[in-house]
């Protein structure tokens, strides 16, 4: 509460402070002097200089009160007290706290009735410190502030300055979330590592990850071989989706940029990209209960006895009808990129439509196109919902679109799902999947940016 | 030389239409964007011995009405075309008329270079490949060469005809761009102000080369700069306001135009 408090005193110190610069800076006008930066930017200047110190001290004040406050509930007598286990010693203090903030009226462990008033005591006298030292730094860098408020001041440039840092920031903080999204899954990964050497992980070809949990049990020992894991998501996801998404994909966005009157494109476009939009757990009931069985009958009908009702088949299909909107909207972009007068020199020559598109136009938008497709692959093979539902979990290695596979994605859902321990093999086996279906979508990503880049550059 | 280019007065004034046989030759042609009439009706003869230039201020309809000898106004699906326009006194917008063929016998020459992002040996061989004029690859390196050497382009790129058009300069491309509208063979060149993105040399060297193509091509030529017009045409055509306001012997246009409206432009008064 002192806490939001106080957030809300630094807004109205830095309005304030702002409020008064810009008084101050119009007076400064007033002698006929011009000055080197409007009014409005010294108020923003101060504003802002008084605003920015203090909400950075609240926002890294936080995670150290909670630690501060927790350090002087044990200290405490009661707190002393407490059971050695940290399982029970953290729910103890979790529902202290809950009591304290008035979240609940009285805890299941008739400890934390005990040291809730405790908690409450340290809790008001930290968040008390810490909102106080928050608005004396806004007091004090609204003064610093209002110190530089003189006539070659170049507040504009400043404002320009901090405009720039809170964008950087902004961008930092996306970087920053991939790289602890990296570490997070390189340390349950190494974990992982230290029981499955790598080689019999990248090069293995059984999977068959179930292993026995307490000593008596009887059970597998455990394969982790995830070839067949990568190959059954290549095949559904870069050969048998990319089958249906390139040719269906590239033809609508030819149709559609060259060929569709305005009328049909300004449908048909939007249409399209609702595709894009749909849930994938959509396209995933889509693909286990129409085109599954559909696939499985033909696949009987044709005479395969191993038609399975959960095949390749079908999860590549429905995955490359999703992956067509990708495709064709590079495609659309890349081929729209082509200058007309390019088909114009064509057409010129006497070149008929289809065949400016086909020896000039394509080839022109070949690299965008490329990029495309790569970037579609690596959306394909990430994809989890589809294969989870219609794909199927055997981990065959087989080059029949008719049988089941079982996806790198579909085994992560398999290993996490129920109730498992967190540092077995099987469990760990998850996060080392998802490294490696990190690194190959982000390698994929990369040759398509740069595929795209330098198309880029030959025409602009 | 540019002297040299100046046509010398052989003939008299004469009409728009003319007694002898065009090559081409255009009636009432009107030209409608969307709503809005482009061209109010223009009647031309142009003929195959000879250069016609169209010159006229910005929006006048020159180009528009250069564009609609090969039926490049197909392409903008806002544009209406009526009137009629006979190619050796076949109606080039009826429906015998095969739009790839008229375009393989009326080829174009754009304002801005626009050579295909191949090289400059498949630049020249697209349109005999796709037109189907050569039975294998010693006659269609015959025709590349031949165009290119009419082209006035062959000693500047003979020994690297495996590298992207695109990186030739302003003037090799459109050079090569002409190249490639005589590889197919065409009867009439339509160039639409073929020099306004080059330098004074290149442009000099283009000049030159219509010079050198007249009498083997019935060439009509958009161009904004009227002493260009002077120096390559022997019949010049003024454009205003989607209207052909004359047409004649370029001396004559150039000297002793009929219209004052004629006189105001060429002498600079607006444009």
């Amino acid at each position: 509460m002192t806490l939001q408090l106080a957030l809300v005193a630094i807004l109205v110190i830095a309005a304030t402070a702002g409020l008064f610069a810009r008084k101050r800076a119009t007076g400064l006008r007033g002698g006929g002097i011009r000055l080197n930066s409007l009014p409005n930017y010294h108020a923003l200047f101060v504003g802002l200089w008084t605003a920015l110190p203090a909400l950075l001290f609240l926002a890294i004040w936080a995670p150290v009160q909670s630690g501060l406050v927790e350090q002087a509930v044990l200290a405490s007598p009661a707190g002393q007290q407490l059971p050695d286990f940290q399982m029970v010693r953290d729910t103890i203090l979790s529902e202290a706290r809950d009591i304290a903030t008035g979240r609940i009226a009285a805890g299941f462990n008739p400890e934390s009735n005990a040291i809730a008033p405790v908690y409450s005591a340290a809790y008001g006298k930290y968040s008390m410190v810490g909102s106080a030292l928050a608005v004396l730094i806004a007091l004090g860098s609204a003064l610093l502030a209002m110190r530089l408020v003189k006539v070659d001041f170049r507040a504009r440039s400043g404002v320009e300055r901090l405009m720039m840092g809170l964008l950087v920031g902004a961008s930092l903080i996306a970087i920053l979330t991939t790289l602890g999204i990296v570490l997070s899954l390189l340390f349950e990964s190494l974990r992982f590592f230290k029981q499955v050497s790598p080689t019999e992980f990248l090069f293995g070809t059984s999977w068959s990850p179930q292993t026995a949990i307490r000593a008596d049990q009887a059970g597998s020992s455990g394969a982790f071989g995830s070839v067949p894991l990568f190959w059954g998501t290549a095949f559904i996801g870069a050969i048998i989706a990319m089958i249906v998404a390139i040719p269906l994909g590239l033809m609508s966005a030819i149709f559609l940029t060259q060929y569709a009157p305005a009328r049909a494109r300004a449908w048909l476009k939007p249409i399209l990209e609702i595709l894009a939009g749909v849930p994938t757990v959509v396209y995933g009931y889509f693909a286990a209960l129409t085109v599954a069985p559909l696939v499985r009958d033909f696949g009987l009908a044709i005479g395969i006895e191993s038609a399975s009702s959960e095949s390749a088949l079908a999860a590549g299909l429905v995955m490359g009808i999703m992956i067509i909107p990708f495709v064709s909207s590079m495609a659309d972009d890349s081929i729209a990129a082509v200058p007309q007068a390019m088909r114009d020199g064509s057409l010129a020559l006497g070149a008929t439509k289809s065949e400016t598109i086909k020896k000039v136009v394509l080839p022109a938008a070949l690299p965008g196109v490329v990029g495309g497709v790569l970037l579609a692959v690596s959306r394909a093979i990430g994809e989890t919902m589809i294969v989870v539902m219609a794909a199927g979990l055997a981990a065959n290695m087989t080059a029949n679109p008719f049988a089941s596979v079982t996806t790198v994605t579909t085994q992560i859902v398999q290993l996490l799902t129920g109730d498992q321990e967190f540092d077995s093999a099987k469990t760990l086996a998850a996060f080392a999947l998802g490294l490696a279906l990190f690194v190959i979508t982000l390698i994929l990503n990369l040759i398509a940016l740069r595929v795209v880049r330098k198309y880029r550059e030959a025409y602009e | 030389m540019i002297d040299t280019l100046i046509p010398t007065p052989t003939d008299t004034a004469e009409p728009a239409v003319e007694e002898r046989t065009p090559k081409m030759s255009a009636r009432d042609v009107k030209v409608f964007y969307g709503a809005k009439e482009a061209l109010k009706g223009v009647s031309i003869d142009i003929h195959d011995d000879r250069v016609t230039a169209f010159i006229g201020p910005s929006g006048c309809g020159k180009s528009t009405f250069l564009r609609c000898l090969n039926r490049m106004n197909d392409t903008i699906p806002s544009a209406r075309v009526t009137g009629t326009i006979e190619l050796d006194g076949e109606d080039i917008n009826s429906a015998a008329m095969d739009v790839v063929q008229l375009r393989a016998r009326v080829g174009m020459v754009f304002q801005k270079p626009n050579p295909f992002p191949k090289s400059i040996f498949e630049n020249v061989a697209y349109g005999p490949r796709i037109h189907g004029l050569a039975e294998n690859k010693s006659e269609l390196e015959a025709i590349v060469e031949k165009s290119l050497k009419r082209a006035g382009l062959w000693d500047e790129v003979k020994d690297r005809l495996n590298e992207s058009g695109t990186a030739l300069s302003g003037g090799q491309q459109q050079r090569l761009c002409i190249a490639r509208a005589i590889a197919v063979d065409p009867e009439v060149i339509l160039m639409d102000e073929p020099c306004s993105a080059l330098d004074p040399i290149a442009t000099a060297k283009i000049e030159e080369l219509i010079h050198e193509l007249r009498g083997r091509y019935a060439i009509a030529i958009v161009t904004h700069n009227m002493q260009q017009a002077a120096r390559v045409s022997q019949r010049t055509a003024f454009f205003h306001l989607g209207e052909m306001v004359e047409y004649g012997k370029t001396s004559d246009i150039f000297t002793n135009p009929r219209e004052q409206r004629t006189q105001d432009y060429i002498t600079g008064r607006y444009g």
